[in-house]
């Protein structure tokens, strides 16, 4: 009897608890007349658990707040796969009535272009793909930045960390040697890691690098395993361009300062984050929303720059860094906006001992990966001009690749 | 309290057993909105409506469903046989993988060299002798010498991961990116053709076919007879003079060439690329729409149908709600635990004895 009695009132609890939440409030709705008109769709390759992604969806809501839409005028879309599933998930969306379409993935441009040709109505913009300027779809767009010249500045950051240490005692100026996890082989990822290191260099002139590939964008296991082999290896400083917490908790367990990407890690890494560079997206977004509220043509092509605040370093952890980082960086920062310092200026680096005079970039995708344009110009490698997304190739001397298998 | 025992139930009559059913799913439903509101402060019956938009809502959201249904129960046709053989097959996701990785093979290679209706006979043949070979592998092995298919199965899972990860990079466009794309995007050569309203009609269609073959094969055919004797007792089907050795190579061959024909499907028919992941966790779901269903073909179409709209419905309720998908996941573990525990209770039935005041206490 007693069970019974306790399963009743066990569904009447539920049942009322069902009842009570009803209907939730209304919220209150800004009347923007002009703004109303658009509705927004993103898709995700991961959840915010991925600092990739949560980099993508911070952008987007900061960019939602200042242009005044609401909430119900933009849907997230998680978790969506490189294949059919991206496709859909872009067909539903317009479905669903949105006019402008988001995707942050690499992987996932083909199958953009692929829903851009079915819906000619709705602006589709990818970030970080290659296509758009040889597609020729009035809908679909590229965007990224120039983030090598922001991982340029947390490279400075990094190099004064070493000099910090050698001054310090802790290890020669021959042993000053930098670790970086890397994702795949692939252009931007070598223009990340190589900038970093040119930025590292400008002020600690004896500084190595290694670097090692996991072959995934975001694999936490093979990322912290990846940070643990180079800080065995000697390593006095781990940077990485993979999207996981993998490389930054493992140099918070062994003490060996980190400098980010995509934000801050210094929540969960206290005493070893030093600084992050990061592509704030924001204003991708606005300038893409705006330009469909005025009826203009939105740009094949959009490379954020630090002028635009889409090239970003979040605040330096004095407890980390060196005495005096911030101030480096911001005189670093004066010097690439004015233009007197550029960050793959051919006097400063050498492929095989040679200084470089000529570089033809892959710039226009193709199965082949044909050569097509020249990017040595005035003294310096034209990077993301040609097009958004990075192209820079070379691998110069100083930097090490343990493994090329990706 | 009282004690009880559990025994096997005799019989049950059908409405009895529906009616378990029905109870678990209606409970199973109360739990979740219990943990919606908990968790969350979201409106449970809101949840729900959108789980249902989420899979029905408009008819493109019908057709995707249509096509992650045929998929999965593609999958879950072909472990079928060798589940009724009781020969573990959990390499599904492996036979996948390898049939679509010989389908990418074909396109890329042999693309705009072939008349298209040729080719895609090529990635047929293919297709269906790589997932045939991957699965008579250890099939082979556990017939000679006995080994564990659980264990060999499940490794050559991986052995399969491993070589489409190397294919992927070895095919990359652009260098160094570590993905595919989309494979002949402009010639189309090598895409199976779209037959009727939906780009995904033809896969439906090809696997309600294979659905009712697998159903008389399973059921009216003599070397069905032979499976289903075989998973009985190794042992009488000996003593009738059934060759066990090539029952078990032949049926793994038939389970391993259909999740190929699954891989074709995915790589071929919708999207035309291949990755590790393009398998999604198939073959591990499939093994659960068979156990559902008990293995009868017809009944895997609603057990199929159940857990592809939990997945869509998971995924939208993320979407408008602003959740993570893993909270959707919770849901979907919450509601498939009640009915996996519903069969518990219609196969065995708990019996409480009468309360004795004497013997109050218990251990």
């Amino acid at each position: 009897m007693k069970k019974i009695f306790a399963l009743i009132l066990a569904m009447v609890l539920c049942i009322g608890l069902l009842a009570a939440c009803g209907s939730n409030g209304d919220d209150a709705k800004t009347d923007n007349t002009a703004a109303k008109n658009v509705k927004l769709g993103f898709i995700f390759l991961h959840d915010e658990n991925s600092t990739y992604d949560l980099n993508f969806m911070n952008a987007a809501k900061e960019a939602i707040a200042a242009l005044g839409l609401t909430e119900d005028q933009c849907l997230f879309r998680t978790n969506i796969p490189e294949g059919q599933e991206c496709y859909n998930a872009a067909a539903e969306l317009a479905d669903a009535g949105c006019n402008i379409i988001f995707a942050d993935s690499f992987g996932h441009e083909d199958y953009i272009i692929q829903a851009a040709k079915e819906f000619p109505d709705v602006q589709f913009c990818h970030a970080t793909g290659t296509r758009a300027h040889t597609e020729g779809l009035k809908n679909f767009h590229n965007a990224f930045a120039a983030i090598y010249e922001g991982r340029y500045l947390a490279g400075v950051a990094a190099g004064l960390k070493l000099n910090e240490m050698i001054a310090n005692g802790e290890f020669t100026a021959d042993e000053a040697k930098m670790g970086y996890v890397g994702a795949y082989t692939y252009a931007e990822v070598v223009s990340g890691y190589t900038s970093f290191y040119l930025g590292a260099k400008s002020v600690c002139p004896s500084v190595t690098m290694e670097v090692t590939f996991t072959g995934s964008w975001y694999d936490e296991t093979a990322e912290k395993e990846g940070a643990n082999k180079l800080i065995q290896n000697g390593c006095k400083l781990i940077s990485q361009h993979a999207d996981s917490m993998g490389a930054p908790t493992a140099c918070e367990t062994a003490g060996i300062p980190n400098v980010s990407y995509n934000g801050s890690t210094v929540s969960a890494c206290p005493n070893t984050f030093i600084v992050s560079s990061r592509i704030n997206w924001a204003p991708y977004y606005e300038y893409v929303v705006n330009c469909v509220l005025n009826g203009e043509e939105i740009a094949a092509d959009w490379t954020g720059t630090i002028a635009t605040g889409s090239v970003v370093l979040t605040d330096v952890n004095e407890k980390a860094a060196a005495a005096g980082t911030a101030d480096k960086i911001a005189e670093v920062t004066k010097a690439l906006e004015d233009g007197s310092l550029h960050v793959f200026d051919t006097s400063t680096f050498t492929v095989e001992g040679k200084p470089v005079t000529s570089f033809m970039a892959d710039v226009d995708t193709d199965a082949a990966y044909t050569p097509d344009t020249e990017a040595v110009k005035d003294g310096y490698i034209h990077e993301s001009e040609y097009r958004s997304a990075p192209y820079f190739t070379l691998q110069i001397d100083g930097i090490t690749l343990l493994d090329t298998a990706y | 309290m009282g004690n009880f025992h559990i025994s096997k139930r005799k019989t049950l009559a059908w409405y009895t057993a529906w009616a378990i059913r029905g109870c678990a799913i209606l409970l199973a439903l109360l739990v979740c909105a219990v943990v919606t509101t908990a968790l969350t402060g979201k409106d449970p019956i809101a949840v729900y409506k959108t789980m249902f938009s989420g899979a029905f809502g408009t008819t493109r959201k019908l057709w995707t469903l249509g096509q992650n249904i045929a998929i999965l129960l593609c999958v879950s046709l072909a472990v079928t046989p060798a589940f009724k053989m009781r020969f573990w097959n959990v390499g599904g996701e492996g036979q996948i993988l390898i049939g679509g990785l010989a389908t990418a093979a074909c396109m890329i290679l042999l693309g705009d060299k072939l008349p298209n209706w040729l080719l895609i006979l090529i990635m047929l043949l293919c297709a269906c002798g790589a997932g045939a070979v991957w699965g008579m592998i250890p099939a082979i092995f556990k017939a000679k010498w006995n080994t564990n298919e659980t264990l060999f199965t499940l490794m050559m899972n991986y052995v399969a991961t491993q070589l489409v990860a190397y294919f992927v990079i070895v095919w990359e466009v652009p260098k160094g990116a570590g993905k595919i794309g989309i494979i002949n995007q402009t010639t189309e050569s090598g895409w199976l053709p779209q037959v009727g309203p939906s780009k995904y009609f033809l896969n439906i269609l090809v696997v309600a076919v294979l659905t009712m073959l697998m159903y008389l094969y399973l059921s009216r055919s003599k070397q069905g007879y032979e499976i289903s004797v075989v998973g009985e007792s190794e042992r009488t089907a000996r003593y009738v003079g059934i060759k066990v050795s090539r029952v078990i190579v032949r049926t793994m061959a038939i389970s391993g060439a259909l999740c190929g024909l699954a891989g074709l499907l995915l790589v071929g028919g919708t999207d035309h690329t291949i990755t590790t992941t393009i398998a999604d966790g198939r073959g591990f779901t499939a093994v659960m729409v068979a156990w559902l269903a008990k293995f009868n073909p017809l009944s895997m179409v609603f057990t199929s149908f159940l857990l592809v709209f939990l997945d869509r419905g998971a995924s939208e309720i993320s979407t408008i709600f602003g959740l993570n998908h893993a909270f959707g996941d919770i849901l979907t573990g919450i509601i498939l635990f009640f009915i996996i525990g519903s069969e518990f209770f219609i196969t065995y039935e708990l019996k409480f004895r009468k309360h004795t005041k004497e013997v109050g206490s218990h251990v």
